[in-house]
């Protein structure tokens, strides 16, 4: 057979993920040692580890391949595992300018990011739950210690501090339903909850919904849902704009995926119990993640509150359900990760030491400086806020879709209303960049070649699924048909 | 004759032409005038692409024409399908029309970006000649919104000084309308699956289904506040004089020519027939509407001291008359509709053009700093005062047309609300020829206008076909009555199925005044 059964079928379901693990020791060896002052490639390595992991999973498709009865590497897992290595290399391409301005270690950099992915590829293919517990630890520690790399700043320390605090309790909330259901059901596995919910042998007790409470709570804190969105804007201020970008997408994507798991799949039988609850979290997040950010001026933080908004249209999927829920809030990850990372990298190119560009003013009359990256920053807001010819608009098209054949009539209005709300502070940025005079005349720093490859890849992407949605969508349909 | 795609080429060329010029290197303005020439040269292209449409089109079919259809999203049933009738038509070919006028009468007063604004322009044109072609409402609805960008950009760059704030109002008002449509519409396309087993956006096939009153009732609803803030009918109406009056010329040309009968042709095409009974049940509040439109529109025109203002204003009262025109929903009604917003399009958008003219001139638009224009200025108060002539609708030019079929359609129909829209007419032309007296007639008072230059000859060429227009449509209106007929027939049975005792489908001459509008037959006009 292929190379992939040469290691030993256990292995299979989860060689991306040790691809990934692998080049993330890569670069902290390489970093121990680096001379002082040498120059290495080290996001080069990063980048290698992620490419392997992109074949492996390239092999996997349609296999089904189960590791160890905890792992299953089902195409749903994979497709979201090829979105977070997508977000990876995005995310190593954009990176040497903003270490080498802060000051930053590269070699704990690239390692760290590389070990989030590994977190959050293992997390979307876990069907147990203490698997999901120890992959959302991996990648939260990693993103901890991400969030403060800025030492010398106290404001990075601070919303370090913050997020790992409360992402702690988070996790702990989450450990805590782990253990409810274990003892509800004598096991973490997945399918076996799905089978006893499906069995009604629980149906009417109360320790369940405690158990579903508790572990709603720890993925809510994950995909930054209101109320528990405290931390995402200081965080996401904090840590370096592209991890900022990084962490606004990879995180989603990775909760959403248990999300799927836990929620569309075992918990479905008991739809009736979370979803009222879901939907009040749904609401408030659109609501709250878009009113919110009209009153930011600070684009990081609009940017925060705008990805909370964004989590919001994926609760709403989540509540669509069903194959058309499910393929929507895949499709609909993949386009906001292409666009977030994106637009927070055009922050990040911007940015000087002198100049950090975060402020809504240090916009004006960028378009007269920098045509090519205003116009690409335009690109990705519009995708944001949703407008057609550009995959934002198709992604919201088949979410409130969903939410439409589900007969959530009510959801999909608010939702729309609030992109709306939404819009309006993406056209902010945009009324700065073209419409405002600029008042200096210091240009911003000339952008690296790779990344701005990689940025105009980005838009072409997004005009491509905004134009063409069809090979991905029917992709990502085909990858929930058969998920138990 | 070969199958030729000549509606995808009407929707792309433009956008191909606009792609291209961003390709232009600039430097400085050295290469600006290759820009405008491009620019102009495709717009003139796709004008007589769309003749060449119009000359194909055959004037006796209600169906669509020309209709391609390709696969796009099977999994949703969605298609591209473009197709044109005799509605669309003609709003394809203004359009095309009034684009090389906004182009060419902004040669000058569009110095800085020109290429960033050429691209706008010809982007901002395939995206309403897609609006008017598509036959699928996802389709209809991307080309809808898509439209919205260059607009923006459009009104929020070139504009004047609160440009920011009108480019900022006009795309949340129109986004917070449409918004709702998406969601009927993906409602329409969920029942449509419910009904028949899959999923489609086809216009056609959604004119299949047959939809429980109170289902129309809220999808007509989300339907038409969409349209009716587009058109802008009373009370949507807040953001059009910002939008018009910030806008630079050309912008203001397309919003008042183009973008304005969007809302109409959505409320005629879509809202109506989609959901007739609701329509037929909402149909005396629409028109009461309209009628305070009219009216309101036409009193504040009145009273504006910014010339743009005043022609905005009138845009109101104008498009009053056209949503009064559909909703009564009789052949004279429709057609005079449909006859108005291409009117309407042609001497406003002519307005426009004079008033950017003089305002390039002074860099004022005030009514106070002008005075006596006829002693410096003959030959631009000439082309001002047909154009004025055919917007207070004067037999024998565009305006009349249209606001008579209306009134006389809409008098079958609510002869105490025509009785109140009449006043518009009268009102109208007060409005413009005050104006038109302050402006051009007395003594020239204002030192500041003694030097004023004349048409020149890019300006006489920006009027020429303009007045032309107004002209033709006046004397010969059969030659556009005639072929949407068919089509109007078709929506007004369609209507008369939802409610049989109110429509009066008119046949051939029947009609008491149908020998008014040109002599060569009665006003349905179906012969040939």
């Amino acid at each position: 057979m292929s190379s992939v059964s040469i290691i030993g079928p256990a292995l299979n379901g989860i060689i991306p993920v040790i691809c990934v693990t692998l080049a993330g020791l890569a670069c902290m060896l390489a970093e121990a040692f680096r001379q002082r002052g040498e120059r290495m490639p080290i996001g080069g390595l990063g980048a290698i580890g992620l490419a392997g992991a992109a074949a492996a999973v390239v092999l996997l498709w349609g296999r089904r391949a189960e590791s160890f009865g905890v792992v299953r590497a089902d195409d749903f897992g994979l497709f979201v595992q090829m979105v977070l290595l997508g977000v990876g290399l995005l995310t190593i391409v954009f990176s040497p300018k903003a270490i080498e301005r802060d000051n930053l270690p590269a070699g704990e950099y690239y390692a760290l990011v590389l070990f989030a992915i590994a977190g959050m590829m293992l997390m979307a293919v876990a069907t147990d739950l203490l698997v999901i517990f120890l992959a959302l630890e991996v990648f939260s520690l990693a993103l901890y210690v991400l969030t403060g790399l800025r030492r010398h700043e106290y404001s990075s320390t601070e919303g370090a501090f913050k997020y790992f605090v409360l992402g702690g309790f988070a996790s702990a909330f989450f450990l805590y339903g782990i253990a409810f259901t274990y003892g509800l059901v004598g096991s973490t596995h997945l399918d076996r909850v799905a089978s006893a919910v499906q069995a009604q042998a629980l149906s009417g007790n109360p320790l369940l919904l405690v158990a579903m409470g508790l572990l709603l709570v720890g993925l809510a804190f994950k995909v930054a849902a209101v109320p528990f969105h405290m931390w995402t804007p200081d965080a996401y201020e904090a840590a370096p704009t592209v991890i900022t970008g990084f962490m606004s997408t990879a995180v989603k994507a990775a909760g959403f995926a248990v999300f799927v798991r836990v929620f569309l799949l075992a918990l479905e039988p008991l739809r009736a119990e979370w979803m009222p609850v879901v939907w009040v979290l749904a609401v408030c997040t659109m609501v709250l993640g878009s009113v919110v950010g009209v009153a930011q001026t600070n684009l990081k933080r609009m940017l925060a509150y705008s990805s909370i908004a964004h989590g919001g249209y994926l609760l709403v999927a989540v509540i669509a359900g069903g194959d058309m829920g499910r393929a929507s809030i895949l499709f609909y990850l993949v386009v906001y990760a292409v666009t977030n990372v994106g637009a927070f990298a055009v922050l990040a190119l911007l940015s000087t030491r002198d100049a950090p560009m975060e402020h809504l003013d240090d916009y004006r009359g960028l378009w007269h400086s920098n045509p090519a990256i205003a116009g690409l920053l335009t690109i990705f807001l519009l995708s944001l806020g949703g407008f057609p010819p550009t995959a934002g608009f198709v992604a919201k098209w088949f979410v409130f879709s969903a939410a439409v054949g589900a007969g959530q009539f009510s959801l999909a209005i608010i939702g729309v209303l609030t992109s709306v709300v939404s819009v309006f502070f993406y056209l902010r940025i945009v009324v700065m960049m073209y419409m405002a005079e600029k008042r200096d005349a210091a240009s911003p720093p000339p952008v690296p070649r790779p990344a701005l490859a990689a940025l105009s890849l980005s838009a072409a992407v997004l005009f491509y699924l905004g134009v063409l949605p069809t090979r991905v969508l029917e992709l990502a349909a085909r990858s929930v048909a058969g998920m138990f | 004759m070969a199958v030729v795609p000549i509606l995808s080429a009407l929707i792309l060329l433009p956008l191909a032409g606009a792609v291209l010029l961003l390709l232009v290197r600039t430097r400085g303005h050295e290469r600006d005038a290759f820009i405008q020439w491009t620019a102009l040269g495709v717009s003139l292209v796709e004008f007589a692409l769309s003749l060449w449409m119009w000359s194909r089109f055959d004037p006796t079919s209600a169906d669509f024409q020309m209709v391609e259809r390709v696969d796009w999203i099977p999994s949703f049933g969605i298609q591209y399908a473009v197709g044109v009738d005799g509605i669309s038509l003609f709003l394809v070919v203004l359009t095309a029309f009034l684009t090389p006028l906004a182009l060419l009468g902004s040669w000058r007063s569009v110095h800085r970006k020109v290429r960033e604004f050429s691209f706008f322009m010809l982007a901002l044109e395939s995206a309403m000649v897609g609006v008017f072609l598509s036959l699928d409402m996802f389709l209809f609805y991307v080309f809808w919104d898509a439209m919205l960008i260059p607009m923006y950009f459009l009104i929020g760059i070139w504009g004047y000084e609160r440009r920011v704030y009108a480019a900022v109002k006009f795309i949340l008002y129109t986004m917070a309308g449409s918004v709702l449509m998406l969601v009927a519409i993906l409602t329409v396309a969920y029942l449509h699956s419910v009904a028949t087993g899959a999923y489609s956006f086809d216009y056609e096939g959604w004119l299949n289904l047959a939809l429980p009153r109170q289902t129309q009732v809220w999808l007509f609803l989300a339907f038409a506040v969409a349209f009716a803030i587009k058109v802008p009918l009373f009370p949507f109406h807040t953001w059009l004089p910002d939008a018009h009056v910030e806008a630079p010329t050309a912008g203001s040309v397309i919003l008042a020519g183009v973008l304005l009968k969007m809302g109409t042709y959505g409320l005629l095409r879509f809202a109506f027939p989609l959901f007739p009974d609701a329509a037929v049940y909402f149909a005396p509040y629409l028109a009461t509407l309209a009628v305070i439109g009219i009216v309101y529109g036409a009193l504040v025109a009145m009273v504006q001291p910014d010339m743009k203002k005043l022609v905005a204003y009138s845009s109101v009262s104008h498009l009053g008359f056209v949503v009064l025109g559909i909703t009564a929903m009789n052949i004279q009604g429709v057609q005079g509709a449909v006859f108005q917003m291409l009117s309407h399009g042609v001497s406003t958008g002519a307005l426009f053009l004079i008033v950017g003219m003089l305002s390039d001139r002074r860099h004022t638009r005030l009514i106070a700093e002008f005075g006596g224009l006829k002693h410096v200025a003959p030959r631009l108060v000439a082309a001002f005062f047909v154009i004025t002539l055919a917007s207070i609708g004067l037999p024998g030019l565009n305006g009349f047309v249209g606001e008579f079929l209306i009134l006389f359609g809409a008098f079958r129909w609510n002869p105490v609300l025509t009785t109140v829209a009449a006043s518009g007419v009268i009102l109208s032309a007060v409005y413009m020829l005050w104006m038109f007296q302050r402006v051009n007639y007395g003594a020239v008072t204002n030192p500041k206008n003694e030097g004023m230059q004349d048409l020149d000859a890019r300006e006489t060429w920006v009027l020429w076909p303009a007045i032309a227009m107004a002209v033709f449509m006046g004397v010969a209106p059969w030659v556009f009555l005639e072929p949407m007929a068919p089509a109007v027939n078709r929506i007004i049975e369609r209507m008369a199925e939802a409610e049989p005792a109110r429509v009066v489908t008119v046949e051939k001459g029947t009609g008491p005044f149908s020998g008014e509008v040109g002599e060569k037959g009665p006003v349905p006009f179906s012969s040939r």
